[in-house]
């Protein structure tokens, strides 16, 4: 009977491999080779329509002649980019969390219309980057946009700002659009935790005379913190691939430039394949730390509880 | 604070939500929906409704071509994602085996990959494959992030089905290939669904492929026939049209999103959640 059972499990085994071989032949495609030949190319000298290539070591990276410095680490363009997006991750992140939160919270408590209130906060969420980019650029257009008129008849500014051109603003526009956007994702995400949440000690808490912004730091902020940590990972790590929004809001300028945009940009634009490899392979090491920091610290918060 | 005084303030607050929310998708239908001359005074409500913007897209450009390769590819990805992914969700949520834990950390940091790490691979591999510059470029790389994702959400849900019912299939002797057809795909119905909506949404709205893989305006999918609309000159762009466009690709979107938003919100939080 034992022996049976084993053979069985070993059967079940071996088709779960069977059975997991299709999907993991298509993700060595589209993802192992793919950064595979990313890095490769970025220890090269290769360039597009060009087909033949030399290895040049780390000089994409970085490299110190006679009197020079060559190589992404050594371009100013590259450090802002990078200053740009961990900025940029880090401020929209935390706004989105904090606005996030107080959506949660009303959504949460009981009034008439609460489910239309909820779907009309789905609608950043459902409206496709590109789509959300180009509104906010006409919205925020600096002869014909619609948020100069409503400040300026609010007499809050005093004349037109051009706030995707404006080196001084347009990261602040950036911010807001995906702000915007993404605010859903995070209020969603929030109320599900909060829904969860036990009802006892919320009574308790008022038979006791708590107040209700202590109850929310001393019980429902503790009790949502996981989830609201998986939340802010996902929402940072998406953060710091930025792409679309910035090449279209602000067209990619040198004042909002992000990683993702810099490595598109030394690749299509430039054509120099080794450059922009070398870029792309930072970024995903830059993540793979990230992510792998995150993994380990769930893991071993998992492994105390 | 007497109570109405705290009630208004939260009524406030519902009604600034809303707002919040809403009017911007609300001023680009309106500004689609005004003559092309008149975009240079703003307006708050809409006037006299036209078309002309929506007819412009359809008859001076080709946008219905961008919707088809748009419905092509998305729909393509979705497809080939739920059948790979719900084999490979049978096996990773029900089956043991050695290095399944690894495999499914993998699998999570493989749908958090950032697209642009791959880029030039994936240039170089698509032109070898010959799929550059067609929807078929868009179609494979996309899989990239779609698939994870929805091996991932659907093994959550798999973890999550009564055992009882496949002990039942075994002890009847029916192989795994027949307990995934006839047991698990009935009660996956309804998380295919919204996986396969999240993974219809995810390809629709994908940028930096098809940015990068694609040069004619005959094979670009909708976000980029959107991005490359333009006028005469840098200054003069035509935002009615640039809103038309907008407005009849976010519309079905919208909908789509609000007759699903009970299943959508229950996969994304399976997807981070639960992780």
């Amino acid at each position: 009977m034992a022996a049976a059972q084993s053979e069985l499990t070993r059967a079940r085994a071996r088709s779960a491999w069977l059975f997991l071989a299709p999907m993991l032949v298509v993700l060595a495609l589209t993802a192992a080779w793919p950064l595979a030949r990313t890095i490769f190319f970025s220890f090269t000298d290769d360039k597009l329509g060009d087909a033949s290539y030399h290895f040049v070591g780390f000089d994409n990276y970085f490299v110190q002649g006679d009197g020079y410095t060559d190589g992404i680490l050594a371009d100013p363009l590259w450090l802002s980019a990078v200053w740009h997006t961990v900025w940029f991750a880090v401020v929209s992140v935390a706004l989105e969390t904090a606005l996030g939160l107080v959506v949660a919270l009303v959504l949460n408590s009981d009034f008439r219309g609460r489910a239309l209130v909820r779907t009309a906060i789905l609608v950043p969420w459902a409206i496709p980057t590109v789509v959300s980019s180009k509104m906010w650029a006409w919205m925020l257009n600096d002869q014909l946009g619609i948020v100069n008129d409503m400040l300026q008849r609010a007499h809050l500014i005093s004349g037109p700002v051009a706030w995707t051109a404006n080196p001084s603003v347009s990261m602040i526009s950036v911010i807001f659009v995906d702000v915007w956007k993404t605010t859903p994702f995070m209020a969603l995400m929030i109320l599900a935790a909060l829904q969860l949440l036990p009802t006892d000690c919320y009574e308790a808490g008022r038979i006791d005379g708590v107040s209700p912004v202590k109850m929310f730091f001393k019980v429902t902020l503790p009790l949502i913190w996981p989830a609201l940590i998986v939340a802010i990972v996902f929402r940072a790590l998406d953060a710091l691939r930025v792409f679309d929004l910035i090449y279209l809001l602000t067209s990619g300028s040198n004042d909002t430039i992000s990683m993702s945009v810099y490595a598109q940009q030394q690749l299509v634009q430039f054509q120099k394949v080794g450059v922009g490899s070398a870029a792309s392979t930072l970024l995903f090491i830059v993540l793979a730390i990230f992510t792998a920091g995150t993994l380990l610290l769930t893991r071993s918060k998992n492994a105390e509880a | 604070m007497p109570k109405s005084v705290k009630t208004g303030l939260f009524w406030l607050l519902v009604v600034a939500i809303c707002l919040y929310a809403l009017f911007p998708f609300y001023y680009a239908i309106i500004t689609s929906l005004r003559p092309p001359a008149d975009i240079f005074t703003v307006n708050y409500f809409p006037g006299k409704p036209t078309t002309d913007n929506y007819v412009g897209i359809f008859k001076e450009q080709n946008f219905a071509v961008n919707i088809f390769n748009s419905l092509l590819v998305s729909g393509a990805v979705t497809l080939i994602s739920l059948g790979l992914g719900v084999t490979a969700a049978y096996a990773l949520g029900r089956i043991q085996f050695a290095g399944r834990g690894l495999l499914l950390t993998t699998i999570l940091s493989v749908s958090m990959f950032p697209q642009v790490a791959v880029l030039s691979g994936m240039y170089e591999l698509v032109r070898v494959m010959g799929l550059y510059n067609t929807p078929g470029a868009m179609i494979f790389s996309d899989l990239l992030f779609t698939l994870p994702f929805t091996v991932w959400v659907l093994t959550t849900f798999v973890k999550g089905l009564p055992k009882e019912i496949e002990e039942a299939a075994i002890v009847d002797g029916a192989t795994p290939l027949i307990i995934i057809r006839r047991v698990f795909l009935p009660l996956l119905a309804p998380a295919m669904v919204t996986t396969g909506l999240l993974a219809f949404i995810g390809a629709w709205n994908e940028f930096l492929f098809a940015l990068t893989f694609t040069i004619d305006s005959n094979e670009r999918t909708v976000p980029v026939a959107i991005a490359f609309i333009s006028g005469a000159t840098k200054y003069d762009l035509p935002w009615g049209r640039i809103m038309a466009a907008s407005v009849t690709v976010t519309l079905p979107l919208i909908v789509l999103v609000l007759i699903f938003q009970r299943k959508i919100v229950a996969g994304l939080t399976a997807g981070a959640v639960k992780g």
